[in-house]
């Protein structure tokens, strides 16, 4: 179950959208409990897909893969995105935020959904809590839209952070941000999933932001499949 | 519950172009409603011109004629009923009242009716509503006349007022009955029927006005004094039509096959809520158009829900990434799109419910008096309820498509979208 070593195990994964077209062929990749990953992916390496499907999004067809002890290849859908749902935290690029809830909303919106293994009242306060941590309790009830793409980031990291989640995926969050902001988001997002023991899966093709992190990997070199 | 809490956000945030749908939509639920309120209220009001008469009797001819003649004033009698042919139903036993109807005259283009105390006595309309002077009294003398609320407001006359009637139901170069003027004594009350429209004397009026006249035109010497004339100087020849109310309905049809079997005299008799309602029956392509005016409004009303739902669906392709990210399948994302669709269908249903009342209170009384629509009072109908429900199911089918739309969108999109 979700206690097993690996967060995410690919053996022999490949994928490919129609037969003609490999997309992604990865030979082996492990994702250790409270590990941190860096995965250096510019684009056009399969990042994208690869991200689906470790994410459940996407159906995988070929080989095996692993997330928090369930095998995709015999998992439903429907059990894909209660997973995901409740244990893993996606951050994308930008525009993370739903434009037509308030960022307190926006924060609360995992657990309104799943849940995420703690009760509605934890997760206020935790929301409160996260707020206040990120300095912005001051703009829980106005829209996204409103705010600074910094401040947006912030609030997407507090959102893939609340209640109990396992797993966090970032798929470049910082890199519509200027320096400033990225030194304080990496900081913040790198001590939270210490506090939490968290397993984190960090995309980037930033090459600074590697410092960070326990483990760096090159998209290039697991994916056999060459741009 | 909670793509209950998304689709009423999402709603919120779009409000102009949702209330815009929310409003075209309350407004074809109104007009569908209404529009088969109007149908219904105008067949009532005609069917119900005549009530608790249970046969027409006249001379042998087509039965919409007499109807039409006898009830609502259009054409004429080709053929009379001997008085003494009248004489026999009334004394007959499987009879309780008779209506006596002497056509052939008429004021400024209305018509003068003939007719005995029994009219007022025994005629009924709209169910059980009898009818009520509003001002003055009954005929009682030869040439009193009492008016219908049409005719004494149209021009403008008074009780006491003095009228002359004309021969003939022409307006145009007809002959006046000059020397029988007539004396106003009463005015009804309006009953939104063909009553109104009308003039009524007693049968002694119509037979003293045309004494003289026996050839069709005034034979001066033999023209009346209305002053010397006494009511027993006059003798009845022949009435148009008579209504009758039977003792019991199921004397009814015994005496229909009666009246059509008079050995001394080719007679008819007519259900009158028989022919009313193959009356109504020709006019029914008009309530079909009208019918199909009030679907197509439904469905341009539903339309625009589609349209307001399936061109919002690419601007919103990130909030499905966001929400798929999150765990939301594309079941789920499919029930968000529907429950907008429901939602915004449902208030508009009810917004356009509350229209309707409205209007009804407002407009119903003009509708009556202008139109003799009878919205029978009765504003809330169960069949809405039966309305609301099926136009609510036809906006889940309305959002059926966006919805199927952006599940596929969001499959095929995953995390990313290239927007």
């Amino acid at each position: 179950m979700s206690n097993a070593l690996h967060v995410i195990e690919i053996n022999e994964l490949s994928f490919s959208y129609d037969a003609q077209k490999e997309i992604l062929r990865i030979p082996h990749f492990k994702l250790e409990q409270s590990e941190k990953c860096f995965l250096y992916g510019p684009s056009g390496h399969g990042k994208s897909t690869l991200l689906n499907l470790i994410t459940g999004v996407l159906p995988q067809d070929k080989g095996s893969l692993k997330v928090l002890g369930c095998d995709f290849l015999t998992t439903s859908g429907a059990k894909k995105n209660n997973l995901r749902g409740q244990k893993i935290g996606y951050i994308f690029q930008n525009f993370n935020l739903i434009p037509y809830l308030s960022v307190k909303e926006n924060i609360l919106l995992p657990a309104r959904l799943f849940g995420r293994s703690q009760s509605w009242v934890d997760s206020q306060k935790e929301c409160d809590e996260l707020m206040e941590k990120l300095g912005m309790t001051e703009f829980a009830d106005i829209k996204p839209a409103q705010l600074s793409l910094g401040q947006q980031q912030r609030i997407a990291q507090a959102r893939a952070l609340i209640g109990k989640p396992e797993l966090i995926v970032a798929d470049e969050p910082t890199s519509s941000l200027d320096e400033k902001n990225t030194a304080e988001f990496m900081k913040l997002l790198i001590d939270s999933c210490e506090k939490k023991d968290l397993s984190l899966l960090f995309v980037s093709h930033d090459l600074r932001l590697e410092k960070y992190f326990d483990k760096s990997l090159s998209l290039k070199n697991i994916n056999e499949v060459q741009a | 519950m909670s793509i209950l809490f998304l689709s009423l956000k999402s709603l919120r945030s779009r409000l102009f172009p949702v209330s815009l749908c929310v409003i075209s939509l309350a407004i074809s639920v109104a007009l569908f409603l209404g529009v088969e309120r109007i149908r219904q209220g105008a067949e009532d009001g005609f069917t119900n011109t005549l009530s608790k008469t249970d046969l027409i009797v006249g001379a042998r001819g087509g039965p919409l004629q007499l109807l039409l003649y006898s009830v609502f004033h259009i054409g004429n009698p080709i053929n009379n009923i001997r008085y003494d042919s009248y004489q026999r139903y009334v004394n007959n036993r499987m009879i309780d009242w008779t209506i006596p109807f002497s056509l052939g005259d008429s004021y400024k283009g209305h018509r003068v009716v003939g007719t005995t105390e029994d009219f007022f006595e025994h005629y009924r309309y709209r169910g059980d509503s009898s009818l009520t002077l509003e001002k003055g009294k009954r005929f009682e003398g030869i040439f009193d006349v009492v008016l219908g609320n049409e005719v004494a407001k149209k021009f403008g006359h008074k009780v006491g007022d003095s009228i002359t009637l004309a021969h003939g139901l022409n307006s145009m170069s007809q002959m006046q009955h000059k020397n029988t003027p007539f004396k106003v004594v009463g005015i009804l009350t309006p009953t939104q029927t063909p009553v109104d429209k009308a003039v009524y004397v007693s049968l002694y009026g119509i037979e003293a006005m045309h004494i003289g006249w026996e050839s069709g035109t005034p034979d001066e010497g033999k023209l009346v004094n209305p002053d010397k004339l006494n009511k027993e100087d006059i003798n009845f020849s022949q009435i148009s039509s008579f209504l009758v109310g039977a003792k019991s309905r199921i004397h009814t049809l015994r005496l229909r096959s009666m009246v059509a079997q008079d050995s001394e005299e080719p007679l008819m008799a007519i259900i009158p809520g028989l022919v009313l309602q193959q009356l109504w029956q020709l006019l029914s392509h008009i309530e079909s158009v009208l019918k199909l005016i009030s679907y197509c409004v439904l469905g341009i009303g539903l339309l625009g829900i589609t349209i307001t739902l399936y061109t919002s669906l690419q601007e919103r392709r990130r909030e499905m990434a966001i929400l798929r990210s999150l765990g939301v399948g594309p079941f789920k994302i499919t029930a968000l799109l529907l429950t907008e669709a429901f939602s915004v269908v449902f208030l508009g249903s009810l917004i356009g419910l509350g229209l309707l009342y409205l209007c009804l209170k407002i407009l119903g009384p003009y509708l009556e008096s202008e139109f003799s629509i009878y919205l029978t009072g009765k504003i809330i109908m169960t069949s809405d309820l039966y309305v609301l429900l099926s136009v609510c199911a036809a906006g889940l089918i309305a959002g059926l498509i966006p919805a199927l739309k952006a599940s596929y969108q969001s499959i095929r999109d995953g995390l990313t979208t290239s927007a």
